[in-house]
């Protein structure tokens, strides 16, 4: 299959590691992904918390480039998945909207129908690929090592989405048939503050801690992520957490698509494990140093 | 529901009148955003959000005095600016009331009426978000950040040292922002955009602005919620 890649803003240096992977993994299980050509920001939380008809055009620009190219998009963010979703229900549901948005869009020759699929890697890989064909190409098993799954908020809500919004279990599933031991995370899918982080700082730091904590009491070797804006906050803010709360906190932090990467055999480097802050613990070190033939 | 309307609710200030009617022209841009008067106050949203902890108001207190007749005080709260778009609320509300997009319509009409919250802070970010869009068509995270910084206290960007020399060494830091070819095409279209947002009528409103309390929501249609 082919799909219009968007990478997102985040994606293109301050995540590289989500990014390289995404394109590593699909590459590996045969599928492509074309770079939408010119992708404009989706807009985020922020945009689309402040202005109106703006930040629907901001976004529809995109679904409209995808559309011209006649695929679905794929959107491994969040944030711009659920911004990018989100515009297309607005625009399907108020046709006076929709009609704006397009007068818009004409500005610069480009018109939207509705067409554009928005889709999440994770649904792709287990919905559309399935997990027996992708474990049909696994050169590692990951052994037992025990996976924190963290869905955060955007990909799972509002909408009913490709999974259960209160518990949902693709990665799970996934990383289990891996080889992987779950471990039981009730916090998977609570907000770990997202923009906070810079506005409301004690507030976000705190949300953090406590899905740190969460993961540190399960015993979890690492906690694996979908999003750039939580897996900012979790890596990049876990000294700063073990400063204030007195913690001791060192959990690695990985994209669902690196861990998924080193299944299917791929080398650190390609899946951008270069970029982590947090070493990997032994165990999964480990694994990544299994050879295959 | 008819019968609940509380009669003698009084009249509101001139000022209330037009923060509801910028909140409820919102409101009628969101799906599903007539729901609002389906609250049963049953507190559900604050139970589910995890930083009403943090707030002045809670979410459930949030459409309360949207009803009271109240708006003024939600303009000046810190509630709407903490949020973190979660959407736990709109995911486990009963009534189906999509909270978090209530929230966003509240932000827009504290902004449309410059009230500085508490949370000026939120809204500078906003705005440079904003900009740095307009100004090169992607994000760029480290001007944002610096930006930002220089605007609510340049000594926070200190603290940031550590953080941003981690992203350096991990090659992750990008220091220049670069506009994206179409830069042109994409502003004409925010051009375009933003007039059409001048110019926005609202379809005429179901609601009254008239008076406060249940009767300004006008009657509830109950047959609507049947096969939902």
């Amino acid at each position: 299959m082919k799909y219009a890649y968007y990478p997102g803003c985040s994606l293109e240096k301050t995540q590289r590691g989500y990014d390289e992977s995404v394109r590593e993994i699909f590459k590996t299980l045969e599928q492509e992904l074309i770079e939408i050509e010119d992708w404009n920001c989706c807009g985020a939380t922020i945009y689309m918390s402040v202005k109106e008809t703006v930040s629907l055009a901001v976004s529809a620009r995109n679904l409209a480039l995808a559309e011209k190219m006649g695929l679905d998009i794929i959107a491994p963010c969040s944030s711009c998945f659920t911004i990018l979703a989100k515009t297309n229900r607005i625009l399907s549901q108020i046709p006076e909207m929709h009609k704006n948005v397009n007068e818009a869009l004409a500005e610069s020759g480009l018109s939207y129908s509705g067409k554009t699929r928005v889709r999440h890697p994770l649904d792709i890989l287990v919905n559309d690929i399935g997990i027996e064909s992708i474990i049909h190409k696994a050169k590692r098993s990951l052994n037992g090592l025990k996976v924190a799954p963290y869905y955060g908020c955007q990909i799972v809500r509002p909408e009913k989405g490709f999974d259960d919004r209160e518990n949902p279990i693709l990665m799970d599933k996934l990383f289990s048939k891996c080889g992987a031991d779950i471990v039981y995370y009730p916090m998977k899918v609570r907000c770990c503050g997202g923009m906070l982080m810079t506005t409301f700082e004690e507030t976000a730091l705190k949300l953090n801690k406590e899905l740190l904590e969460c993961a540190e009491k399960h015993q979890a070797d690492v906690i694996v992520t979908t999003c750039p804006l939580c897996h900012m906050n979790l890596e990049g803010y876990q000294d700063k957490i073990n400063e204030i709360y007195n913690t001791n906190f060192k959990i690695p932090i990985l994209y669902f698509t690196q861990l998924l990467g080193i299944v299917l055999g791929l080398s650190e480097s390609k899946l951008g494990l270069d970029s982590a802050f947090i070493p990997v613990t032994p165990k999964l070190k480990s694994i990544m140093e299994v050879q295959y033939v | 529901m008819a019968h609940l309307s509380i009669q003698s609710a009084g009249y509101m200030s001139k000022n209330e009148a037009e923060l509801r009617r910028i909140f409820l022209e919102q409101v009628n841009f969101i799906p599903a955003g007539e729901r609002i008067k389906r609250c049963i106050q049953c507190g559900t949203c604050t139970g589910s959000c995890p930083v009403s902890y943090a707030m002045d108001i809670s979410p459930r207190q949030l459409i309360a005095l949207f009803r009271a007749g109240e708006m003024e005080t939600i303009m000046k709260s810190r509630t709407i600016w903490i949020c973190a778009s979660c959407y736990a609320c709109t995911t486990r509300c009963p009534s189906g009331i999509k909270i978090t997009d209530i929230i966003y319509a509240l932000k827009r009409t504290a902004m449309e009426k410059n009230y500085l919250s508490q949370a000026k802070h939120v809204q500078i970010l906003a705005n440079l978000f904003v900009s740095n869009l307009m100004k090169y068509g992607r994000l760029h995270e480290g001007t944002l950040i610096r930006n930002y910084y220089l605007k609510v206290g340049f000594w926070k960007l200190f603290k940031l040292i550590p953080l941003a020399k981690k992203l350096y060494q991990t090659k992750r830091l990008s220091l220049f922002p670069k506009r994206i070819n179409a830069y042109h095409s994409l502003s004409k279209i925010i051009k375009k955009a933003q007039e059409i947002d001048l110019r926005i009528t609202a379809p005429p409103l179901e609601y009254s602005t008239d008076y406060v309390g249940y009767r300004a929501l006008g009657e509830m249609k109950l047959e609507q919620r049947k096969g939902e």
